[in-house]
């Protein structure tokens, strides 16, 4: 037992270092401007004092994640003035593009990925070996990981890190933990926000549903420790009155509701309904205002982008949200079990990621984790984990427009599928059946018909926004390749989210 | 550890039974959802990592990125494009006004020129700039640079790949020995080769196209195609010239076994015939006339140059510390006597496969032969390890602890290039990518090997502490290479240094391999003598 757990362990760590060398070797490829976004950050939390992070405009890339990440950022930028103090300052660092700055930036992802590494380690070592391998590989070598965080620049490894030590805890039995790992998550970036109601519920039902004493005791154990959390996080910024400005800036609610790049959301599906229902009524002869504002074009006014269905407020989508969890939460009241805390999770994910405001599609790596982890409890979550991770690969792609990184997103893309295919095959291989004729395993995992039509529009889809529109159309309407994209994404994502919600409600 | 016994296999597709894996070695449990779909998918997917890794290098600096007035290998390849899109075949090799042999002439033989030719096609469609006539020179772009890199890639794809394909699938055949797990792990070792790696995609050369070559004809002589091995290693040949480093291996394999054969001088001519054929294709827009055919000879062979450049770890450069060999002799004896060395070096593999051919034989053959070129031949460059190292992949399960450590100096022998490039960071990656590869859990087979091993240095007194000391000392002079000015006196003396250090290196490897190559025969008479005993 001890000598399997070694060797379990020391594939992990092989599994990780094969992924930090192709981290490694991805330092010089195209940087988004996340990039400079957390070199200010470096810059603002390392010559500021604390009281004016919040109010720093010197840059256009104001600090607007939670205290915790500003903490961290502090704690990165003592680094950063060893290795080269320009980084850390305010106005020569703008725009800096030295090689230290790069590497620098660049290592600390990398090397914060360990926090990735240890969730993985705490979440799957009770497992038995091949589900094990086959977590690590999903996850370890996620490309979407790798494309958002070691291409376009995020801390996105290390924040799942946190989310999956959490899990963890809950499904070893040991709430409070859990709770406490993810209010600090949250209070690193509040968007991991949307799971909250199913961990308040599931705390509330799991931990705290007792005797009447003991239940009323957790329950302000558990309270205490949550605003203990957040009085850590932001108690210096209440203290000083600022509470208002770091809330504002937490949630820039004017930024629309679309982002630059549409996310495959259900927005997508209301806008061109909008856009539609407004060309068949302009032909029909009503008159039909032409909307002033856009719906990507980052700060928008009060005027509405809608031409004829109702506008869309935050308010609106945060209902949208509530109203879509709503069944997994009387799921996990009614039916409370540990196992089934990160399925909840990662739907609550998806629900976040379908309905939310200005959602970006680096927020399908919230649900596309978790669920890398159900993938291995049977067959049917193993197909449709195949199918979800490809398409929201797949939606990343606009992020690195460069021909240069082409052939390594497709490249990670292939091989996910690669392994996956391979690993699902392997983990769901049907002994019983096996080698009835030339010698062939059969397997319980099969892509069905209707995915494989799926994907193959996916190659389709690729082939048409990268080669035929650029070749017939020129530069002509820039954004079809990229609605085209969102759009048939938005149909696989729509299905997982069904088909989530149909799981959780059928499994007992 | 037990042996894993042999599973039943009828061809190179079938599946081994999980059950039975399961309940064997633990190796093929742990690399079971790689390899259960048989070789093809496996190299499939490890080729697509493979090109992952390739990618990615391919992002850092080329040789002599933005330093005019020469640059460096990448402008050379970029000039023949220019050179072969733009002038008549026949004009390619001669000085003329728009081709200036002293700018980076082509030195390679028509193979490479028409590859040239029809990347530089390829180059003008998306790029026509970069390309043009005389007014390209020293053309460094961002498009221009990808386009090139996208050659490279490729041409691995299109000819390396499918080479190591074929010879995995051919090598592996009647896997008795081998599980599956080590077929993989071997498909890894040779399509994650770092040398070729860093020299092609990052450094960059072409070195994929006359490598996949030889590698396809290796493959035909394992398969006993001898017809095609002459067609395949005489492209490689005619692609680069330093393919006849293997030329010796080859020659006595298939001379040995055409002795063997009931009427040897008609497979002897019928072999001859395939080749000259395939070099009259090739150069047959320089065979009209003996002056061009000339010419072009004369661009092949730079003995100008003289016997050496650089820092290369071979015989000459590393003697000429204490023998000033280019003040001894003349250029035109120096040639002679290069040649002579080069010949006895690799004489006994040569007379060993004359003797006894046989397929194993053959493998080590070309390590010996392509290392007693490195070693001793004239004009050897440093990216010439290459040749030597590609063989030893081959052999890697093989070669048990040797190969790591061959890697290794492999590798620190084209580290001053290397870090010339800006290339530290894959230098350092690839060489971790391949200890963790190469160490991948649940590989036993090094230890077994080891153990089954009929002989080795280790029973040497001091062979380890040698081996020790070496490898510390390689250490200690990477972070002064790094790290440290050399003295004003001697300005590459760490060079020197690191120079002596992998010829030493590479010469013990070289008796171990010859005496291995020697003692095939009589190790496997003596197995099969145990087996019988037992």
């Amino acid at each position: 037992m001890d000598h399997r757990e070694n060797k379990d362990r020391r594939l992990l760590l092989w599994f990780f270092a094969v992924a930090t060398a192709v981290k490694l070797l991805l330092i010089p490829s195209y940087r988004s401007t996340d990039f400079e976004v957390h070199r200010n950050w470096l810059a603002i939390t390392h010559s500021l004092p604390l009281t004016r992070w919040y109010f720093d405009e010197t840059s256009q890339w104001t600090l607007d994640y939670p205290p915790f990440f500003a903490y961290f950022e502090r704690f990165l930028s003592v680094f950063a003035r060893l290795v080269d103090p320009r980084i850390v300052d305010l106005q020569l660092g703008i725009d800096y593009g030295a090689e230290s700055v790069i590497y620098f930036q660049r290592i600390s992802v990398i090397v914060s990925d360990l926090c990735l590494l240890y969730g993985v380690y705490r979440l799957t070592r009770k497992l038995e070996t091949m589900k094990r391998n086959l977590i690590c590989a999903l996850v370890i070598w996620s490309p979407g990981l790798l494309i958002v965080d070691h291409i376009h620049f995020q801390y996105n490894g290390f924040l799942l890190g946190w989310l999956l030590l959490s899990i963890s805890f809950l499904q070893e039995g040991r709430d409070l933990l859990g709770g406490f790992l993810f209010a600090v998550l949250l209070c690193f970036k509040h968007l991991f926000a949307v799971a909250a109601p199913v961990y308040f519920v599931y705390l509330l039902r799991h931990y705290c549903w007792s005797v009447l004493v003991t239940g009323f005791r957790r329950l302000v154990t558990v309270g205490a420790v949550v605003v203990a959390v957040f009085v850590a996080a932001y108690g210096p910024f209440i203290y000083h009155g600022q509470i208002q400005q770091v809330i504002s800036r937490m949630f820039p609610f004017g930024r629309g509701l679309c982002h630059a790049y549409w996310a495959p959301n259900f927005w997508v599906f209301y806008i061109i309904l909008d856009k539609g229902l407004a060309f068949l009524l302009r032909k029909f002869g009503f008159d039909i205002q032409i909307p002033s504002a856009s719906f990507t074009g980052g700060l928008v006014g009060n005027s509405s982008p809608f031409a004829v269905l109702p506008q869309i407020t935050p308010l609106t989508t945060l209902a949208l949200v509530l109203l879509a969890i709503s069944p997994c939460l009387v799921k996990a009241w009614k039916k409370t079990h540990p196992g089934r805390v990160a399925r909840w999770i990662a739907y609550a994910y998806t629900c976040g990621f379908l309905f939310g405001w200005h959602v970006h599609e680096k927020a399908s790596l919230h649900f596309t984790i978790p669920l890398a982890i159900v993938a291995v409890q049977s067959v049917e979550d193993a197909k449709h984990y195949f199918l979800v991770s490809i398409v929201s690969c797949y939606s990343l792609f606009p992020l690195l427009y460069e021909p240069q990184e082409y052939p390594i997103k497709v490249l990670l893309l292939l091989l996910h599928s690669m392994v996956m295919w391979l690993g699902f095959t392997a983990q769901y291989a049907d002994n019983k059946a096996q080698k009835k004729e030339s010698g062939e395993i059969k397997s319980k995992f099969k892509i069905g018909c209707f995915e494989k039509c799926y994907l193959m529009g996916l190659f389709i889809v690729e082939m048409v926004s990268q080669f035929l529109h650029p070749y017939f159309l020129g530069d002509k309407y820039p954004f079809i390749p990229l609605m085209l994209i969102s759009t048939y994404c938005t149909v696989g994502i729509m299905y997982s989210w069904i088909w989530q919600l149909r799981r959780i409600l059928i499994l007992t | 550890m037990p042996k894993k016994k042999p599973a039943k296999h009828s061809g190179d597709d079938d599946i081994a039974a999980p059950v039975s894996s399961q309940t064997g070695s633990s190796i093929d449990t742990l690399w079971w959802w790689l390899t259960h779909k048989g070789t093809a998918t496996s190299f499939l997917c490890i080729s697509l990592f493979a090109l992952l890794i390739r990618s990615a290098v391919s992002m850092y600096p080329y040789s002599g990125a933005g330093t005019p007035p020469k640059f460096g290998d990448f402008e050379a390849q970029r000039h023949w494009m220019e050179i072969t899109t733009n002038l008549p075949v026949s004009d390619w090799y001669r000085n003329g006004t728009s081709n200036d042999l002293t700018y980076w002439g082509l030195d390679y033989p028509p193979l490479t020129a028409y590859q040239s030719y029809i990347h530089g096609v390829l180059l003008r469609i998306f790029s026509p700039e970069s390309v043009a006539l005389l007014s390209s020179r020293g053309h460094e772009s961002y498009l221009g640079k990808l386009l090139m890199r996208w050659t490279v890639l490729s041409s691995d794809v299109l000819i390396f790949f499918p080479a190591a394909l074929f010879f995995v699938l051919v090598y592996h055949r009647n896997r008795t020995r081998s599980s599956k797990s080590e077929v993989a792990w071997h498909i890894a070792i040779i399509l994650l080769n770092p040398c070729l790696i860093l020299i092609d995609h990052g450094h960059f050369q072409y070195n994929c196209i006359s490598l996949g070559l030889t590698l396809g004809a290796i493959a035909a002589v394992l398969c006993g195609s001898e017809v095609l091995t002459c067609v395949l290693f005489s492209l490689a040949l005619s692609h680069k010239q330093m393919s006849a480093y293997f030329a010796p291996a080859f020659f006595s394999h298939l001379l040995g076994k055409c002795l063997r054969r009931r009427n040897p001088v008609l497979a002897v001519v019928k072999l001859g015939i395939a080749v000259i054929a395939t070099f009259v294709i090739v150069w047959w827009p320089y065979l009209h006339s003996l002056d061009d055919f000339l010419m072009v000879l004369s661009r092949l062979a730079p003995f100008e140059r003289g016997i050496y450049e650089d820092y290369v770890a071979n015989f000459w450069c590393t003697t000429s510390i204490l023998i000033k060999w280019k003040k001894l002799f003349s250029t035109q004896s120096l040639k002679s006597i290069s040649l002579a060395a080069t010949i006895l070096a690799s004489l006994p593999s040569m007379v060993q496969q004359v003797l006894s051919p046989s397929n194993e034989g053959f493998l080590y053959g070309l390590l010996n032969s392509s290392m007693a070129f490195y070693l001793f031949s004239f004009q050897v460059h440093e990216k010439s390890i290459l040749m030597p190292f590609l063989s030893a992949t081959l052999l890697a399960l093989k070669l048990p602890d040797h190969f790591s450590l061959l890697t290794y100096y492999a590798l620190f022998s084209t580290f001053p290039l290397l870090c010339r490039d800006k290339l530290l960071i894959p230098y350092l990656t690839l060489s971790f990518l391949f200890t963790i590869i190469y160490h991948s859990p649940g590989n036993h087979h090094s230890v077994q090997k080891t153990k089954a091993s009929f002989f080795s240095f280790k029973n040497l007194p001091g062979y380890i502490f040698l081996l020790r000391a070496h490898f510390f000392i390689s250490i200690v002079l990477h972070v002064l290479y790094l790290t440290i000015q050399p003295p004003q006196k001697y300005p590459f003396l760490l060079e020197a240094l690191i120079m002596i250090l992998c010829f030493s290196y590479f010469v013990m490897f070289a008796f171990y391999t010859n005496y291995t190559q020697w003692t095939l025969s009589s190790h496997f008479r003596s197995s099969g003598k145990e087996k019988k005993h037992i």
